[in-house]
């Protein structure tokens, strides 16, 4: 099972869940295990996410996989100017 | 699927040389065609009718005496763009809220700035377009409205936007609010650090929006065509996501949208976002011709995005023998009349340059009547490490300890865990600090009334979306077809140069040219300080395809086999010769050849590059302060950067002498000024006040490299980082000056001038 | 309403153009002369780039009506080269990657070498004063300064 962590961010969406432990093979698995769990999460993941996997952020990267001993941290999105 | 290449340690030919930009020569005789450059045969001047009031409801637009005059042959207003939905849509890759967007270019309900367009319309010349504004009669019913950000975020406020509830608050607030959003980062116990805290020092800071300055206005030329298609030439940093947002805005197929970026004169940031695009493609549909729509400097002022104006509040506690122990802070943004602002990003970056057990940081997003904010290099952080690194200064002072000294003991490193999520990988933090205490401006001697600050800055820099296609030509040379825009920093050249590396060619042999929306695949903007990094890895892997393609022709050409073929020096050469003996064959050869032999040659590339690397910037400078004046003068100023690798390092030095002058215009003059009656005053450059070259010293760059593994040249990005650290920086030598220290930007000769007569600093 | 003509001398062509009575100088070079080279900025005289010389004067075009150039003789960025050959200035800018955008760099060009004509060794001081009017976002100016300096050295024969 991987380790998934949610930034101090997004755990209002998450009713205050900062940690949980999931069997996902990838990113876009990750994000419709937790918008199922989570309704109000849902809406922010597609858009707003950004994840770091074994510390190794990425952002649009729906099929980036997740190992089984992984740990992963949901953090927002960055955007620059 | 991104393919990370990996940082691979090698000796260059090209990479990190200093060859003259392909761009130079047209840029020198006037001959480079920008946004307002462009002119179609028949064209129309469109012009925008913009709210004189900064809270107004609309009662009623009339336009007929406006289309009746003659030459006016298009006229747009609300009712001519669809209404859009309250919530998230994919504009291009950057999610954002339609709603707000519509509103934005043109006002639906309520005008909600000063300059907020309310009608447009397009006429035969410049003189009837805006006669004809003159005659478009708004019937506004005038409200209350509110600039501040401390007073906006009050129960009793103003509010602009009776459907907007707080978000990220637990339970769902039941009154609307002028907060459209709050968040909170942290790990650790902040109240138990503070506790074991030998001195805390906790500050305010307040500062006003600030505009990117761009000397070009925003300028764009739109042609529909009965055909329903649109062409759109216009400045901008990412074309791909203006026809994403154009197509959305308009209800038309993006495929319809063909976008070609014209140079920029300068975006910063600022050019991310559409303003007239959207309308320049609808009056051209109504009136069946081309319409050209160029800002003026006042308009620019008034209705594009600045940066947020701030309300950050800073509190740090740390041992006698300089250890941090907790840190937190508020941040409260304005985000200008709709939602938005970079406070999730500056919330991030407030304390990542240390390594702390305990952080918290709660921010505030808010909604007030100004401009809607728009990002500037490196968003959001340069206000919120103005306060923590005047805070972190102050603490040194108590403790006695030196700055960099302190930086160090504090430092953030490999492994260094995050208050955000994940940890640091390899960044160059350390090395950048070490590199600034040795440079001799750190220990130059200083005169009376001068002083010396030091601050660090930290930015994520971002990879996204990039797609390129490199393609032999008949004569040998390569064309190199980009999309992400060079907005200034030379990116056309250093992804040329790494292609060249790559083949082992010269650079003269790649013609670099940016293609518009209809020539490749999705380009993200050029933002995050991604361009080099992430064109380059593009243009790296088009260049890796190539070369096999090349092998496997040289292969079938030379009758031998596949892995007898080798690349190197440029051409096509056996791997060992005692071997399998051939022929060599030149890039112009196989060219010559590739036709009769299976086709012409190409490589491409097409990613979401991942992987980008932190930067880190620490900046030295040396003020003089006039104790009659106020006036602050800027003696000396170096600027020690991280960028991981730099191809070109005149670019480099560029964007870092750049960045660092706007942090100093930043620090010392620029801000908005509004009335009473929430108009602004200073929309020109006269009274909104830039630095000029007699206001800057030499600035002195030393380029530090620790590459970035996720990169093959370890190029981390560095145009944002330079930006973050003048204002703390100039703040802390103002202080080690005169013994006064600022609070408020822009530390202006009157600001200076009151703290070092007046008493209370807050 | 009636349009002027106007006759005058521009980069040592003479043309001619129709003007409005409102239009400024600028304005007539960019969109009746398609002389797009010269910018602008600001239209209030402020940021330099539209800087052109008016009978051997700097002067920013937007604050001269485009009917005041009847009779004078006017040079633009398009007529700073000769034929292939880019004055020192021009080669030097690029040399010492003095530009970034690009778009102030025009009226730049046409201040420094109307300084350069005044001042053939300017030292820091003077070429920052001088180039007070002609703002840059971009660069920070240090490259730009250089660059003058450069050309100054090699056209004095340095």
């Amino acid at each position: 099972m991987a380790r998934i962590a949610l930034a101090s961010s997004l755990a209002p969406y998450a009713d205050g869940v900062r940690e949980l432990e999931l069997d996902v093979a990838n990113v876009r698995q990750l994000f419709e295990v937790l918008g199922a769990r989570y309704p109000a999460l849902q809406a922010h993941l597609e858009g707003e996410v950004a994840v770091a996997i074994d510390d190794e952020i990425y952002q649009d990267a729906l099929l980036q996989p997740i190992l089984r001993d992984s740990e992963v941290v949901l953090i927002s999105k960055i955007a620059g100017g | 699927m991104s393919d990370m290449l990996k940082y691979e340690e090698r000796e260059l030919k090209v990479v990190g040389t200093r060859p003259l930009r392909p761009d130079g020569v047209d840029k020198v005789t006037g001959r480079a065609r920008y946004g307002a450059d462009y002119n179609l045969p028949g064209q129309l001047i469109g012009k925008v009718l913009r709210s004189p009031h900064a809270h107004a409801r609309i009662k009623a637009i009339d336009i007929s005496a406006a289309l009746a005059l003659p030459g006016v042959k298009a006229v747009v207003t609300r009712d001519d763009f669809a209404e859009m939905p309250n919530e998230f849509a994919s504009a291009g890759e950057l999610t954002v809220n339609y709603r707000a967007v519509t509103r934005n270019m043109m006002a639906r309900e309520k005008v909600l700035y000063d300059g907020h367009p309310v009608a447009a319309v397009a006429a035969v010349s410049e003189s009837v377009a805006r006669a004809a504004l003159a005659l478009i009669k708004v019937e506004y019913e005038v409200l209350p409205h509110v600039i501040d950000v401390v007073e906006a975020m009050r129960p009793d406020a103003p509010l602009l936007h009776e459907e907007q509830y707080t978000e990220g608050v637990k339970p769902k607030p039941d009154r609307p609010s002028n907060i459209a959003k709050r968040l909170e980062y942290g790990h650790g116990d902040v109240a138990a650090g503070f506790a074991k805290a030998d001195v805390i020092v906790e500050r305010e800071f307040n500062t006003k929006p600030v505009h990117q300055g761009y000397i070009e206005p925003q300028a764009c030329l739109a042609s529909y065509s009965e055909d329903g298609q649109a062409e759109l030439w216009t400045c901008t940093q990412g074309h791909f996501v203006f026809r994403a947002q154009c197509a959305k805005l308009l209800q038309m197929d993006v495929s319809k949208i063909r976008v070609t970026p014209t140079e920029i004169g300068g975006g910063f940031g600022g050019k991310n976002n559409v303003y007239n695009e959207p309308l320049a493609i609808a009056l051209s549909r109504k009136s069946n011709r081309p319409v050209k729509m160029v800002m003026t400097r006042e308009e620019v002022f008034r209705a594009t995005g600045p940066t947020p104006g701030a309300n950050v509040k800073v509190k740090i506690g740390c041992t006698l023998g300089g250890r941090i122990t907790a840190a937190q802070a508020e941040v409260n943004f304005q985000a200008g009349a709709f939602p938005g602002s970079p406070v999730n990003q500056a919330s991030m970056c407030a304390f990542t340059r240390y390594d702390l057990a305990n952080v918290r940081v709660v921010g505030h997003d808010v909604t007030v009547n100004r401009p809607k904010v728009a990002a500037y290099r490196a968003p959001g952080a340069p206000i919120v490490v103005f306060g923590v690194e005047s805070v972190i200064d102050e603490l040194s002072k108590k403790l006695g300890l030196d700055p960099i000294e302190f930086r160090l003991k504090n430092a953030a490193k490999e492994g260094t865990q995050t208050y955000y999520g994940p940890k640091l990988s390899r960044i160059g933090y350390i090395e950048t600090l070490e590199a600034a205490r040795a440079h001799p401006h750190y220990s130059a001697p200083l005169g009376p009334n001068q002083g010396r600050g030091v601050a660090t800055g930290f930015w994520f820099n971002i990879g996204n979306e990039t797609t390129c296609a490199l393609n032999l030509q008949p004569d040998g040379t390569l064309t190199l077809n980009l999309g992400t825009i060079d907005v200034a920093g030379g990116s056309r050249a250093s992804l040329s140069m790494m292609v060249a590396e790559e083949l082992g060619i010269a650079l003269e042999r790649v013609r670099p040219i940016i293609g518009d929306t209809s020539t490749l695949g999705f380009n993200f903007v050029t933002a995050g300080s991604r361009s080099t990094f992430a064109s380059g890895m593009a243009g790296v892997i088009a260049a890796r395809q190539m070369i096999e393609t090349l092998r496997a022709r040289v292969a079938k050409i030379r009758e031998v086999p596949l892995e007898a073929v080798a690349w190197k020096n440029g051409r096509a050469e056996p791997v060992d010769a005692r071997v399998v003996k051939f022929e060599p064959m030149s890039l112009a050869e196989i060219a010559a050849m590739a036709g009769r032999t299976g086709g012409p040659i190409a490589g491409h590339a097409e990613i979401n590059a991942q992987g980008a690397g932190p930067g880190f910037g620490a900046h030295i400078v040396d003020v003089e302060v006039d104790r009659e004046t106020g006036a602050v003068k800027i003696l000396r100023y170096t600027v020690v950067q991280d960028v991981g690798k730099a191809i070109h390092p005149a670019y480099v030095e560029g964007q870092m002498q750049g960045g660092a002058a706007q942090g100093i215009g930043w620090a010392l003059n620029e801000e908005y000024v509004y009335g009473a009656d929430g108009v602004l005053q200073n929309p020109g450059f006269l009274d909104y006040r830039v630095p000029v070259a007699s206001d800057l010293p030499r600035i002195d760059t030393v380029i530090v490299e620790v590459p970035n593994p996720n990169h093959p040249y370890g190029v981390r990005g560095c145009g944002e980082v330079p930006i973050i650290s003048p204002m703390a920086a100039i703040a802390n030598a103002i202080e080690n000056a005169v013994g006064v220290r600022l609070y408020a930007q822009p530390f202006s000769p009157p600001h200076v001038l009151e703290a070092l007569g007046g008493t209370a600093k807050r | 309403m009636a349009r002027n003509h106007v006759s005058a001398t521009v980069n040592g062509d003479s043309v001619e153009f129709l003007c409005e009575t409102g239009q400024t100088l600028l304005e007539a070079l960019r969109d009746e002369l398609r002389l797009t080279g010269t910018k602008e900025g600001c239209g209030t005289g402020d940021c330099g780039a539209c800087s052109v010389m008016v009978d051997g004067r700097l002067v920013c075009s937007c604050l001269m009506l485009a009917v005041e150039a009847e009779g004078k003789t006017i040079d633009t960025i398009e007529g700073m080269a000769k034929g292939e050959t880019l004055h020192p200035l021009q080669r030097k800018f690029i040399e010492h990657a003095a530009l970034q955008c690009g778009i102030c760099t025009p009226g730049i060009l046409i201040a420094a070498r109307a300084l350069l004509e005044r001042n053939p060794n300017p030292n820091e001081d003077e070429v920052r004063y001088w180039l007070a009017g002609n703002l840059c976002r971009c660069t920070g100016y240090h490259k730009i300064v250089d660059a003058v300096q450069d050309a100054a050295r090699e056209i004095r024969g340095g």
